[in-house]
Parts: C-alpha cells; structure tokens; sequence
C-alpha cells in the first residue's frame, strides 16, 4: 500500500541504481545482509500478524481448545453496539487529534507566512515537547490539569465562571472532548513545526508574484501557501490519524474508557479481550479491523493528497 | 510593509501562546512535585516527594531496566538497520521492491495487530517477565524504521563511492566497513535518538509482556501502577514520579534537541 509512506522514509532508496556499478555483482550473498533483521521481523512482525488472522477466526479463550467460527467475530464486532461506539470515538478522536492541530499549524502559516519568525529554534524546541514525553506521563499531567482542585477548574473559578468547574474525565459530558483536547494539545506543536518548515520550502518569487498581481493575505493562502503544503498536510494527517486510532496509553492512564463506556477505543476493547475478559477471538478480530482502518485511512489520506509531478 | 509588521505581531503573540500552553501542563506537575504533600512539616518548595517516589515507586529499579532494554533495542536495532539498509540501498539485489513492501507494512503497524499472539508466543517460550519479553518485539518493530533510514541515507551518498571501493578490489563487506559504516554513524546517531525515544515511552508491549515482574517492569509502566493506586498516594507523590520518568528523555532532548527534531520530523512516519 501507500507508495508515498516511502517518500520521506525511502526517497532516495528508488533513485540508486545499483545495476550500474560494475562490482556490485548479482549474487545471492547479498541477502545476508538482510538476514538478521529479517530474522527479528518474521518472528516477532510478520508471524504474530498472521497469527491476529488466524486467531480472529476462532472462539478461543486462551487456555482450551479454540473452535471455529468463521465470520462470527467479525460479525459481532459490527453489530455489537459497544464496540460499533468504540470506532465511533475513534472518528471523533480523529477530529481533536488529526483535524484541530492540522487547523491550528495552518492558521499559524496563514498568518506568518511571510515574516520573519524571531527565536524559530526556541519555539520548535517547546512547541516539540509534547512529541518527546512518554503518554503515561502525559496522562499524569493533565489528569492533575483536569482534576477538581486542578488548573483548570482554578482558573475557572478565578474569572467567576466556577460553576462550570467538574471533575472534567470523570464527568459523560465531558470525558471524551477531555481526552480529545490531549491529543489535540500532543499534536499541534509538531503541526505548526512541520508547517512553519514546509513553508520555508515555497519559493518567495510566487508570493511576489501573487503580491504584484494584487492577491490578498486570503487568497495568497489558498492559492499559494496550502498547495505548497501538501506533502507536509499529508505527513501531518497521517501521523496524527493513526494516533488518534490507537490512543491505548492516554485511555488506559486518565478514564481507562470510562465514565461507563463513554471514552472505551478499540484498542482498550482489544487489551480486555484478550487479557482480562478472555475473548481472544473477538479480540483478534478488532485488532485486524482497526489496522485495516489505519491502513484504509492512511492509504486514503495519501492518495488523495499525492503530490502532482 | 505596516500589514506585514500587523501580521507579525499577531504571529508573534499566537506563537507565545501555543509555546506557554505546551510547556504549561509540564510545569504544572512540577510545581506539584515541588510542593509540599498533606502531612508533610516541609515549608516552600521541597524535593522531599521525589526522595518519596524514588522509593515508594521503585523507580531506582524501573528507570535502570528502561535505560537498559532502551539501549539494548538501540544497539541491536542499529547493527541489523545498518547491514539491512546497506543491503537494500548499494547491494543488488532481485527483491528489492517486494522487500522493501513487506517492510513497510512494519512502518505503519499498529502494536494491537500483533500484541495478542507476541503474547502466547512469549507464554510459550517462557520469556514473559523478562527483558526478552520487550528487546525482542521492539527490535522488530524498530527494524523498518531503521532500515529505511539508513537506505534512505547511503542511497545519497555518490555511486562514485562504491565504485571506487571495488576497483580497490574491495568485496561488500570491506566496502561496509571501511567506507559505509564510517559516514553512516551521523545518520545512525539521529536513528538511535528516536529509536531510544520510541522504545522509552512505549508502555502497550510493557503492559502485556511484563505487568508481574517488578524488577524488569520500564518506568512508564511502573508510573502507570504508582499513579493507579491513587487512593494510597498523595498527587504531589505521583507529580514527582511523572517528573522522575520525564527526566531522562528531557536531559536527552535538551543537549541533543537538533537530531531528536529532525529525526522525530524526518522519521515522523513511522507509526
């Protein structure tokens, strides 16, 4: 899938032409090289994916003999409504992750696109520490920021709108949004450091040309700076897509899917079928449902975002 | 030029903004983690939740088994990434698109497609609880990263280079060793920051893999079970514990912000 995943990573691996080089021969001992962390991967990558297959099609609860059942779990995946809420979440996590920090980083370019940013390395280096804290201290974090006697609710209190204050994860109104803003907060620093570098990369003759021509700071974003962007909006989404289907860390650390099941993501689902509810199979069957969601998405998000050449 | 000047104070001000609300949770835990907790005779600012946590959450123990499983992943990560990257990028090989398909299914995996059978796998081997349990399954989920990068980077470099080696006389190997490996290590640095970072902060593989053994348990997953107990532990402990768990990557992060930045924004696909 996904030809442009390769792009940042394996840019340059398609260009070399290695068949030119008159001493680099076709030989089998060239695989080699390639053994040892093939033999990492196969074993610990490649076999437990085909394993999730396998699993997915069996009613097995870990210790006894598992029995076939086809499509069974699958099935009840997409009917049960529980779990049907739990990629339900997802796609509103997907907004508060991917959508608000992609939303965010634009506005900052919009706005800046054509000055000069005093203290460029200070910003990037504090608008890229949410990037480099482990989740599980993050989740400590804000669960003190959205406690009752936490930050939040004080500043709330402080310009007389202290009613509003609440335990804001442990209430169902709020749980979601809550844990959605954390991940909107983890994410907009790197949107805005991506976009602030990709800007740099559009080259100025455009926007003097656009000047000359009488184009407003508006149209100069839509006609200029946005589609010079796209490759970096599409590393921006697909980063924080994925993201925001997997966020096992944050649920696990602040709601662990609660109030009820009012924040419960798929991966939470997958974690308790497998470990404590011992529904291996159906476990199996989300975790395959929600890679090819990631895959879907990202592939999508790709594709529709390929740079023209 | 005064709507530019506009502009630029108005982005200014945003910056500021956006830069205080994402330092800001950060130091709101450790000004928790300075204050004194109920029952403490402490006045002001004291460090006496962190002499608390360290030994209450047996952080001593749990901060040493990620530095140690972190730089076991890194090493060996580094050693397959280089000769697998080398491979892919200067060597001729017949496979290379399928191989370099297959890798790519790594680069964008989630750990939920393979956490249940890693799992049973480590069941049977008798490896869940120990270190294995996590160098194991990390090494490979670092192995397309990795390789990637370091293809990326020798497929840069000159042809030149390689053909120079061979008319020396030089085989693959000498041709690694002597020339590759050698202007590889700044690439191979910057792999190894965010490799490092990666497997610090993972806590899923951590959770399954080695919940029952405290001695080998990382310290985001020993944070995880400090902070769940919550009703035996004042915040301000669990600020400090946070803080400890931080610290490390921070200290990390502070002298070496450069090749974390490039290498988080460059390697920013591998999820």
């Amino acid at each position: 899938m996904t030809a442009s995943t390769v792009t940042v990573a394996g840019r340059g691996v398609r260009s070399a032409r290695p068949g030119r080089r008159p001493g680099q021969r076709l030989v089998w001992r060239n695989y080699l090289y390639l053994l040892p962390g093939f033999a990492f991967y196969a074993v610990f990558t490649l076999v437990p994916i085909v394993q999730t297959i396998r699993y997915s099609f069996y009613n097995w609860d870990g210790f006894t003999t598992a029995t076939w059942v086809g499509l069974q779990n699958y099935i009840d995946a997409i009917t049960d409504p529980v779990t049907r809420s739990t990629f339900g979440h997802s796609l509103i996590f997907i907004f508060f992750y991917a959508a608000l920090p992609t939303a965010i980083g634009l506005l900052i370019v919009g706005i800046m696109n054509r000055v000069r940013i005093r203290f460029l390395t200070l910003f990037r280096t504090v608008l890229f520490l949410p990037q480099i804290l482990a989740t599980v201290v993050i989740a400590v974090a804000w669960r003190w920021m959205y406690a009752q006697d936490g930050p939040i609710n004080a500043v709330l209190r402080l310009v007389g709108l202290g009613h509003f204050a609440r335990a804001w994860l442990g209430d169902f109104a709020t749980a979601l949004p809550a844990v959605g803003l954390i991940g909107t907060w983890t994410m907009y620093g790197l949107c805005m450091v991506l976009f602030i570098g990709g800007v740099q990369k559009i080259p100025i003759e455009l926007y003097e040309a656009a000047r000359i021509d009488g184009a407003g700071a508006l149209r100069e974003f839509f006609a200029i700076t946005l589609p010079g962007l796209r490759g970096e909006i599409s590393i921006a989404l697909v980063l924080t897509v994925t993201n925001a289907l997997r966020n096992f860390d944050i649920i696990w650390n602040t709601t662990s899917g609660g109030p009820g099941t009012s924040t419960l993501v798929p991966s939470y689902l997958i974690y308790r079928g497998a470990f404590v509810t011992r529904e291996v199979g159906a476990a199996a069957a989300a975790s395959v449902l929600l890679t090819l969601l990631i895959f879907g998405i990202t592939g999508a998000l790709q594709t529709a975002l390929r740079e023209r050449k | 030029m005064i709507r530019s000047r506009s502009e630029s104070i108005v982005g200014h001000v945003l910056l500021v903004i956006a830069a205080l609300i994402a330092i800001y949770p950060f130091l709101a835990i450790i000004g928790q983690a300075l204050r004194p907790a109920p029952g403490s005779h402490a006045v002001g600012v004291t460090l006496e939740n962190f002499v608390s946590a360290w030994s209450r959450g047996g952080f001593s123990t749990s901060l040493l088994s990620s530095a140690f499983v972190a730089v076991v992943v890194v090493i060996i990560t580094g050693v397959v990434g280089m000769l697998a990257g080398y491979g892919l990028s200067v060597l001729r090989l017949r496979w290379r698109g399928a191989i370099m398909g297959i890798l790519l299914v790594g680069l964008v995996l989630p750990s939920e497609a393979r956490i249940v059978p890693l799992y049973h796998m480590m069941q049977d081997l008798h490896l869940l609880n120990t270190y294995w349990a996590l160098i194991l399954p990390q090494v490979a989920s670092s192995f397309s990263l990795a390789t990637f990068w370091m293809a990326n980077f020798f497929s840069s470099l000159p042809a030149s280079l390689a053909e120079a080696a061979s008319i020396d006389g030089a085989g693959s190997w000498r041709t690694l060793r002597h020339v590759y490996a050698p202007i590889g290590m700044n690439a191979l640095a910057t792999l190894s920051c965010l490799v490092f970072l990666y497997t610090w902060n993972e806590f899923m593989l951590a959770l399954v893999l080695v919940p029952q053994n405290q001695t080998v348990q990382t310290a985001p997953l020993s944070l995880s079970f400090f902070a769940g107990n919550e009703r035996n532990i004042e915040p301000e402990v669990i600020a400090a514990a946070a803080v400890l768990v931080a610290l490390p990557v921070i200290i990390a992060y502070a002298f070496l912000q450069r090749r974390f930045m490039s290498g988080l924004l460059e390697g920013a696909i591998k999820e």
